[in-house]
Protein backbone atom coordinates (compact mmCIF):
# COMPACT_ATOMS: atom_id res chain seq x y z
CA UNK A 1 0.00 0.00 0.00
CA UNK A 2 0.91 3.84 -0.97
CA UNK A 3 -0.25 6.65 -0.08
CA UNK A 4 2.18 8.23 -2.95
CA UNK A 5 -0.62 6.87 -5.25
CA UNK A 6 -3.59 7.96 -3.62
CA UNK A 7 -1.56 11.35 -3.11
CA UNK A 8 -1.23 11.43 -6.88
CA UNK A 9 -5.05 10.53 -7.71
CA UNK A 10 -5.97 13.61 -5.50
CA UNK A 11 -3.47 16.42 -7.47
CA UNK A 12 -5.16 14.42 -10.62
CA UNK A 13 -8.63 15.31 -9.62
CA UNK A 14 -7.65 18.90 -8.39
CA UNK A 15 -5.31 19.61 -11.99
CA UNK A 16 -8.45 18.31 -13.73
CA UNK A 17 -11.54 19.12 -12.32
CA UNK A 18 -10.48 22.22 -11.08
CA UNK A 19 -11.34 21.45 -7.11
CA UNK A 20 -9.61 23.13 -3.89
CA UNK A 21 -7.15 21.45 -1.91
CA UNK A 22 -9.18 21.56 0.72
CA UNK A 23 -11.84 19.65 -0.87
CA UNK A 24 -9.80 17.09 -2.40
CA UNK A 25 -8.06 16.42 0.74
CA UNK A 26 -11.01 15.69 2.31
CA UNK A 27 -11.82 13.10 -0.12
CA UNK A 28 -12.17 9.08 1.81
CA UNK A 29 -13.08 6.10 -0.23
CA UNK A 30 -17.05 6.55 0.17
CA UNK A 31 -16.44 10.10 -0.96
CA UNK A 32 -18.59 10.01 -4.43
CA UNK A 33 -17.36 11.25 -7.86
CA UNK A 34 -18.94 10.70 -10.87
CA UNK A 35 -22.35 12.02 -10.74
CA UNK A 36 -21.99 14.09 -7.53
CA UNK A 37 -19.56 16.26 -8.59
CA UNK A 38 -20.83 18.00 -11.76
CA UNK A 39 -16.88 19.09 -12.42
CA UNK A 40 -17.06 15.54 -13.64
CA UNK A 41 -18.51 14.56 -16.84
CA UNK A 42 -17.54 12.12 -19.33
CA UNK A 43 -14.73 14.46 -21.34
CA UNK A 44 -13.42 15.09 -18.20
CA UNK A 45 -13.33 11.26 -17.31
CA UNK A 46 -11.02 11.11 -21.09
CA UNK A 47 -8.58 13.68 -19.39
CA UNK A 48 -8.34 11.84 -15.78
CA UNK A 49 -7.41 8.35 -17.58
CA UNK A 50 -4.39 10.19 -19.83
CA UNK A 51 -3.33 12.25 -16.66
CA UNK A 52 -3.16 8.95 -14.52
CA UNK A 53 -1.40 7.06 -17.12
CA UNK A 54 1.05 9.93 -17.75
CA UNK A 55 1.44 10.18 -13.73
CA UNK A 56 1.32 7.02 -12.33
CA UNK A 57 3.14 5.28 -15.00
CA UNK A 58 0.50 2.92 -16.23
CA UNK A 59 -1.19 1.69 -19.32
CA UNK A 60 -5.41 2.00 -18.89
CA UNK A 61 -7.39 -0.52 -21.33
CA UNK A 62 -10.32 1.72 -21.79
CA UNK A 63 -11.96 -1.75 -21.93
CA UNK A 64 -10.99 -1.63 -18.40
CA UNK A 65 -12.68 1.87 -17.58
CA UNK A 66 -16.89 1.45 -16.17
CA UNK A 67 -19.04 3.08 -14.19
CA UNK A 68 -17.88 1.63 -11.03
CA UNK A 69 -14.59 3.32 -11.38
CA UNK A 70 -15.59 6.47 -10.93
CA UNK A 71 -18.50 5.94 -8.60
CA UNK A 72 -16.00 6.62 -5.54
CA UNK A 73 -12.74 7.77 -4.52
CA UNK A 74 -11.85 4.94 -2.84
CA UNK A 75 -12.64 3.11 -6.11
CA UNK A 76 -10.52 4.89 -8.10
CA UNK A 77 -7.66 4.48 -5.68
CA UNK A 78 -8.22 0.95 -5.43
CA UNK A 79 -8.02 1.03 -9.72
CA UNK A 80 -4.61 2.79 -9.87
CA UNK A 81 -3.28 0.24 -7.14
CA UNK A 82 -4.25 -2.56 -8.83
CA UNK A 83 -2.57 -1.15 -12.20
CA UNK A 84 1.09 0.25 -10.81
CA UNK A 85 0.97 -2.97 -8.86
CA UNK A 86 0.34 -5.46 -11.98
CA UNK B 1 -2.58 51.30 -17.53
CA UNK B 2 -2.39 47.81 -19.36
CA UNK B 3 -0.49 47.48 -22.10
CA UNK B 4 -2.29 47.17 -25.27
CA UNK B 5 -1.47 44.22 -27.73
CA UNK B 6 0.17 44.68 -30.99
CA UNK B 7 -0.83 42.84 -34.25
CA UNK B 8 2.12 40.99 -36.18
CA UNK B 9 2.40 38.82 -39.04
CA UNK B 10 5.06 36.31 -40.29
CA UNK B 11 5.31 34.76 -43.37
CA UNK B 12 4.86 31.04 -43.72
CA UNK B 13 3.89 28.59 -46.78
CA UNK B 14 2.92 31.76 -48.80
CA UNK B 15 0.76 33.36 -46.37
CA UNK B 16 0.81 35.50 -43.29
CA UNK B 17 0.46 34.37 -40.26
CA UNK B 18 -1.07 35.85 -37.32
CA UNK B 19 1.04 36.85 -34.37
CA UNK B 20 -0.33 38.43 -30.99
CA UNK B 21 2.85 40.74 -29.46
CA UNK B 22 2.92 43.10 -26.46
CA UNK B 23 5.34 45.44 -25.22
CA UNK B 24 8.59 47.47 -27.12
CA UNK B 25 10.02 45.80 -29.81
CA UNK B 26 13.29 47.64 -29.28
CA UNK B 27 13.49 46.05 -26.05
CA UNK B 28 16.77 43.71 -25.52
CA UNK B 29 15.30 40.75 -24.72
CA UNK B 30 12.22 39.49 -26.95
CA UNK B 31 10.63 36.21 -25.77
CA UNK B 32 8.77 34.25 -28.47
CA UNK B 33 6.17 31.94 -26.86
CA UNK B 34 5.36 28.39 -28.17
CA UNK B 35 1.55 27.56 -26.85
CA UNK B 36 -0.01 24.62 -26.09
CA UNK B 37 -0.99 22.45 -28.97
CA UNK B 38 -5.07 22.23 -30.00
CA UNK B 39 -7.65 22.65 -26.97
CA UNK B 40 -5.14 22.79 -24.02
CA UNK B 41 -3.81 26.05 -26.21
CA UNK B 42 -7.72 26.93 -25.66
CA UNK B 43 -7.41 26.50 -22.25
CA UNK B 44 -4.31 28.35 -21.60
CA UNK B 45 -5.04 31.20 -24.07
CA UNK B 46 -5.92 34.13 -21.54
CA UNK B 47 -4.10 33.39 -18.89
CA UNK B 48 -1.04 33.32 -21.46
CA UNK B 49 -1.76 36.81 -22.87
CA UNK B 50 -2.30 38.03 -19.30
CA UNK B 51 1.09 36.67 -18.67
CA UNK B 52 2.53 38.76 -22.06
CA UNK B 53 0.77 41.81 -20.70
CA UNK B 54 2.64 42.09 -17.12
CA UNK B 55 5.93 41.20 -18.82
CA UNK B 56 5.32 44.19 -21.42
CA UNK B 57 5.61 45.84 -17.63
CA UNK B 58 8.72 44.58 -16.71
CA UNK B 59 9.87 46.17 -20.16
CA UNK B 60 10.44 42.59 -22.18
CA UNK B 61 8.61 42.21 -25.28
CA UNK B 62 6.81 39.25 -26.02
CA UNK B 63 5.04 37.30 -28.82
CA UNK B 64 2.39 34.53 -29.32
CA UNK B 65 2.27 33.02 -33.54
CA UNK B 66 -0.96 31.23 -34.31
CA UNK B 67 0.06 28.01 -36.00
CA UNK B 68 -0.30 27.39 -39.40
CA UNK B 69 -4.45 26.32 -39.32
CA UNK B 70 -4.94 27.01 -36.39
CA UNK B 71 -6.61 30.46 -34.14
CA UNK B 72 -6.78 33.49 -37.40
CA UNK B 73 -5.14 30.75 -39.79
CA UNK B 74 -6.31 30.30 -43.00
CA UNK B 75 -4.31 27.70 -43.82
CA UNK B 76 -5.60 24.35 -43.72
CA UNK B 77 -5.19 22.64 -40.64
CA UNK B 78 -5.65 18.80 -42.21
CA UNK B 79 -2.68 19.09 -44.18
CA UNK B 80 -0.39 20.17 -41.19
CA UNK B 81 2.26 17.92 -39.56
CA UNK B 82 4.37 18.86 -36.47
CA UNK B 83 7.32 19.51 -38.75
CA UNK B 84 5.54 22.08 -40.27
CA UNK B 85 4.73 23.67 -37.37
CA UNK B 86 8.38 23.45 -35.97
CA UNK B 87 9.75 24.98 -39.32
CA UNK B 88 6.92 28.01 -38.51
CA UNK B 89 8.35 28.14 -35.09
CA UNK B 90 11.60 28.69 -36.94
CA UNK B 91 10.41 31.37 -39.30
CA UNK B 92 8.30 33.44 -36.39
CA UNK B 93 11.12 33.39 -34.64
CA UNK B 94 13.38 34.82 -37.04
CA UNK B 95 11.16 37.09 -38.23
CA UNK B 96 10.05 38.87 -35.36
CA UNK B 97 13.54 38.84 -33.83
CA UNK B 98 13.58 37.00 -30.99
CA UNK B 99 16.54 36.22 -28.40
CA UNK B 100 14.04 33.62 -26.46
CA UNK B 101 11.91 30.81 -26.65
CA UNK B 102 9.04 29.91 -23.84
CA UNK B 103 7.28 26.79 -24.27
CA UNK B 104 4.33 25.50 -22.47
CA UNK B 105 3.41 21.38 -23.00
CA UNK B 106 2.95 20.90 -26.35
CA UNK B 107 4.61 23.20 -27.90
CA UNK B 108 7.85 21.68 -26.43
CA UNK B 109 7.37 19.50 -29.33
CA UNK B 110 8.06 21.73 -32.06
CA UNK B 111 10.07 24.40 -30.29
CA UNK B 112 13.75 22.61 -30.67
CA UNK B 113 15.30 24.28 -33.92
CA UNK B 114 15.85 28.23 -33.19
CA UNK B 115 19.35 28.07 -31.71
CA UNK B 116 18.07 30.66 -28.42
CA UNK B 117 17.66 29.98 -25.19
CA UNK B 118 14.74 28.13 -24.26
CA UNK B 119 12.82 27.40 -21.46
CA UNK B 120 9.68 25.17 -20.58
CA UNK B 121 7.02 24.21 -19.03
CA UNK B 122 5.31 20.98 -18.06
CA UNK B 123 6.27 18.93 -21.15
CA UNK B 124 4.02 16.22 -22.66
CA UNK B 125 4.33 13.28 -25.02
CA UNK B 126 2.73 13.98 -28.36
CA UNK B 127 1.06 10.13 -27.95
CA UNK B 128 -0.59 11.62 -24.35
CA UNK B 129 -1.95 14.73 -26.19
CA UNK B 130 -3.22 12.33 -28.96
CA UNK B 131 -4.72 9.71 -26.27
CA UNK B 132 -6.30 12.16 -24.66
CA UNK B 133 -8.09 13.63 -27.56
CA UNK B 134 -9.01 10.41 -29.03
CA UNK B 135 -10.53 9.52 -25.56
CA UNK B 136 -13.05 13.15 -25.84
CA UNK B 137 -13.89 12.14 -29.02
CA UNK B 138 -15.26 8.29 -27.72
CA UNK B 139 -17.01 10.16 -24.62
CA UNK B 140 -18.78 12.80 -26.91
CA UNK B 141 -19.90 9.96 -29.00
CA UNK B 142 -20.98 7.90 -27.24
CA UNK B 143 -23.00 10.70 -25.73
CA UNK B 144 -24.17 10.81 -29.18
CA UNK B 145 -25.65 7.14 -29.34
CA UNK B 146 -22.20 6.11 -31.25
CA UNK B 147 -19.95 3.57 -30.43
CA UNK B 148 -16.26 4.02 -31.38
CA UNK B 149 -12.97 2.54 -30.28
CA UNK B 150 -9.50 4.26 -30.19
CA UNK B 151 -8.54 1.36 -32.95
CA UNK B 152 -11.64 2.26 -35.07
CA UNK B 153 -10.92 6.18 -35.15
CA UNK B 154 -7.22 5.58 -36.03
CA UNK B 155 -8.25 3.44 -38.71
CA UNK B 156 -11.08 6.23 -40.03
CA UNK B 157 -7.97 8.63 -39.77
CA UNK B 158 -6.60 6.72 -42.83
CA UNK B 159 -8.97 7.35 -45.40
CA UNK B 160 -9.73 11.69 -44.27
CA UNK B 161 -9.10 14.00 -41.31
CA UNK B 162 -10.46 12.84 -38.16
CA UNK B 163 -12.14 15.58 -36.19
CA UNK B 164 -10.48 15.88 -32.42
CA UNK B 165 -11.81 18.30 -30.08
CA UNK B 166 -12.76 20.64 -33.04
CA UNK B 167 -9.87 20.28 -34.96
CA UNK B 168 -9.66 18.14 -37.83
CA UNK B 169 -6.45 16.31 -38.07
CA UNK B 170 -5.07 15.00 -41.11
CA UNK B 171 -3.35 11.05 -40.72
CA UNK B 172 -0.10 12.43 -40.70
CA UNK B 173 -0.61 15.00 -37.76
CA UNK B 174 -1.65 11.76 -36.30
CA UNK B 175 1.22 10.01 -37.05
CA UNK B 176 3.64 12.80 -36.10
CA UNK B 177 1.74 13.56 -32.77
CA UNK B 178 1.97 9.88 -31.72
CA UNK B 179 5.75 9.60 -32.41
CA UNK B 180 6.79 13.15 -31.01
CA UNK B 181 8.74 13.94 -27.75
CA UNK B 182 10.09 16.79 -26.53
CA UNK B 183 13.62 16.81 -28.08
CA UNK B 184 16.21 17.69 -25.86
CA UNK B 185 17.89 21.28 -26.23
CA UNK B 186 21.16 21.87 -24.41
CA UNK B 187 20.62 24.30 -21.75
CA UNK B 188 16.80 24.10 -21.69
CA UNK B 189 15.40 25.82 -18.53
CA UNK B 190 12.61 23.03 -17.67
CA UNK B 191 10.13 24.11 -14.93
CA UNK B 192 6.93 22.40 -13.51
CA UNK B 193 3.76 23.77 -12.47
CA UNK B 194 5.28 24.11 -8.87
CA UNK B 195 8.13 26.26 -9.45
CA UNK B 196 5.54 28.91 -10.67
CA UNK B 197 2.54 28.31 -8.40
CA UNK B 198 0.48 27.57 -10.65
CA UNK B 199 -2.47 25.40 -11.94
CA UNK B 200 -3.03 22.56 -14.78
CA UNK B 201 -5.04 25.17 -16.46
CA UNK B 202 -4.62 22.55 -19.95
CA UNK B 203 -5.86 19.77 -18.45
CA UNK B 204 -9.62 21.76 -17.10
CA UNK B 205 -12.39 20.65 -18.29
CA UNK B 206 -13.65 23.95 -18.14
CA UNK B 207 -11.61 26.91 -19.85
CA UNK B 208 -10.95 28.73 -16.45
CA UNK B 209 -8.14 31.58 -15.67
CA UNK B 210 -5.52 32.26 -12.81
CA UNK B 211 -4.60 35.96 -12.54
CA UNK B 212 -2.28 34.86 -9.80
CA UNK B 213 -0.23 32.22 -12.25
CA UNK B 214 -0.54 35.07 -15.46
CA UNK B 215 1.95 37.18 -12.70
CA UNK B 216 4.26 34.55 -11.68
CA UNK B 217 4.44 33.21 -14.87
CA UNK B 218 5.89 36.57 -16.40
CA UNK B 219 8.05 37.01 -13.38
CA UNK B 220 9.55 33.94 -14.18
CA UNK B 221 10.12 34.15 -17.53
CA UNK B 222 11.83 37.99 -16.75
CA UNK B 223 14.13 36.36 -14.37
CA UNK B 224 14.88 33.77 -16.56
CA UNK B 225 15.56 35.40 -19.70
CA UNK B 226 17.71 38.18 -17.81
CA UNK B 227 20.12 35.60 -17.15
CA UNK B 228 20.65 34.33 -20.11
CA UNK B 229 20.96 34.95 -23.72
CA UNK B 230 19.61 38.81 -24.90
Amino acid sequence: MSDKIEDNVRSILSDILGLSQAQVAAMDDDTELFGALPELDSMAVAGLLTEMEDRLDIMIDDDDVDGELFATFGNLVAFARTKSEG
Amino acid sequence: MSPAPTHLTYEFGGRQEYCLGFGDAKAPRRILIVPPLFDEMNRVRRMLVEAMRALASHGVPSYLPDLPGCNESLADISIQKLADWQRAVIEAAKQLGATHIASLRGGTLIDHEPVLPHWRLAPVKGSSLLKAMLRTRIAADKEAGLSTTIDALMTQAVSGPLALSGFHLGSAMLASLEAAEPIAVAGCHEVVLDDIDGSALWLRAEPQDDPAMSVALAAELDRWSASCGG
